[in-house]
């Protein structure tokens, strides 16, 4: 049976372990062509420059061809075809797909259209698991392990696909501990608090970023959108809340560092990015390793 | 006449040898559920009629299918719109067995998702859910993963 990534939760422990090893060893050996003679199929129905970057440096590292397009308005979708039809046909033409859709779903349909394997780049705002992979790869690099961690997830927790995805992934090593800091109207859903408790994580809700972060070991910013408030005037009390800035850092554990998947907006003042403890630069180039990893997991190539 | 003479009357549209009866459809769905059991296709005798007085639905619908049977499967699909559906399977004019729907563990087909940026919603797909609650119904959408809360269920 073919192998695809569509959703963090398909994954076990074990194929978390396994790609965060792998992810190590292209770290050190970057370029190892394990892709020679084969053809990746790059997918993007709506356009994302880094993580398509990211990917298709990855597919290059490996040695693989690529094939596809960067936004639907240049493929035939924008003729009409059908996702199940684009995904049969170039099905039939590679080795592996990379796809981003804009509508929820699309990746766990096209995994089952396709005889190849699929790997989820973002659909809509359901799944994005090789963002949640390097998140992770992140925080082992860091901290030298999984277990024990205290992280502190900031900002728009509700709608914030990545949050709950890491969420998910981080319960399953030992005693993780979560610290959500979130405005009221984005805070973290019931269905994810109710996860915690059943599984016996400690978890605790703050309203405001304040000297709670000095027991973090590591800090998870997140965008806070406008247009996820109902009423703008609620916006804009919140929007400068929700701020990390240099001087909030001064007493925060030496091993603390702060990651979040950018493209950020304001949330992260610059003058934290020449803070040693500022990680985020670093997090999106391990995103390369990891994708060469998680290539390497689905194929069976290592 | 004694009212449960009267009752008896009325409910006896007409009286089947061999089949089911089921019984106890809410009557705004009747057509839902003649429309999911496929019984467009049915060649034998069908009678149904709505708009019954029921203590429990306020007003029911019911439906006797000559010479037709239901695998549990097959039945259970109705849960979804007539919870507390009955069937009383008739041979020889005699009531052999009474079965109540259960809500199955998958739905497929039948129900839409909720959400209207799933694939499905896009695309012609079956949909298909996980029950993860029975009472009340939540439907975990195996595409998008977002749950139709049973106020939320639309019938395809
Ligand atoms: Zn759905």
């Amino acid at each position: 049976m073919k192998k695809d990534l569509i959703s963090i939760t398909d994954y076990s422990k074990e194929d978390y372990l396994r790609i965060l090893e792998l992810a190590a060893d292209f770290e050190k050996n970057p370029n190892q062509r394990l892709l020679d003679g084969k053809v990746v199929a790059s997918l993007f129905f709506e356009p994302s420059t880094r993580t398509r970057l990211s990917f298709e440096t990855a597919i290059n590292r490996l040695g693989g061809r690529i094939i596809g397009f960067s936004d639907a308005g240049s493929s035939s979708v924008s003729k009409g075809e059908t996702l199940h039809d684009t995904i049969r046909m170039v099905s039939n033409y590679v080795d592996l797909i990379v796809m981003r859709h804009p509508l929820e779903g699309s990746s766990r349909y096209a995994a089952e259209v396709a005889s190849v394997p699929v790997i989820n780049a973002g659909d809509g705002a359901n799944q994005h698991p090789t963002q949640t992979l390097l998140d992770m790869y992140s925080i082992l690099k860091t901290q030298g392990t999984l277990d024990n961690i205290n992280i502190f997830m900031v900002g728009d927790l509700k709608y914030g696909r990545t949050v709950h995805s890491l969420l998910m992934a981080m319960s399953q090593f030992e005693n993780p501990v979560f610290n959500f800091i979130a405005p009221e109207e984005l805070a973290m859903p019931e269905e994810y608090k109710l996860f915690l408790k059943e599984k016996g994580i400690r978890y605790f809700e703050h309203t405001e970023i304040n000297d709670n972060i000095n027991h973090a070991d590591i800090i998870y910013m997140t965008r806070v959108q406008k247009e996820r408030f109902m009423d703008p005037i609620e916006y804009e009390k919140v929007k400068n809340v929700y701020i990390l800035r240099n001087s909030m850092l001064e007493n925060t554990k030496p091993n603390m560092r702060i990651l979040h998947p950018l493209p950020r907006i304001n949330e992260i003042h610059p003058d934290v990015d020449n803070n040693e403890k500022a990680y985020y630069f670093e997090q999106a180039r391990n995103g390369v390793f990891t994708r060469q990893a998680i290539i390497a997991h689905i194929l069976n190539l290592k | 006449m004694p009212d449960s003479l009267k009752k008896k009357l009325k409910l006896k549209v007409s009286a089947i040898n061999n089949g089911t009866v089921i019984d106890h459809i809410p009557s705004e769905n009747l057509f839902k559920v003649i429309s999911i059991l496929g019984l467009q296709n049915v060649k034998t005798q069908i009678t149904f009629g709505a708009n019954f007085e029921s203590e429990k639905l306020g007003s029911k619908a019911i439906i006797k299918l000559s010479d037709v049977f239901f695998e549990d499967d097959e039945i259970n699909k109705i849960s979804l719109i007539a919870r507390n559906a009955k069937l009383n399977i008739i041979r020889d004019y005699e009531v052999v067995e009474k079965r109540v729907v259960e809500v199955p563990d998958k739905v497929i087909g039948i129900v839409k998702c909720f959400n209207p940026k799933c694939i499905t919603n896009n695309e012609e797909i079956t949909t298909y859910f996980n029950v993860i609650s029975k009472n009340p119904l939540d439907l975990k959408c195996k595409y998008c993963e977002k749950i139709t809360h049973e106020d939320q269920m639309v019938i395809k």
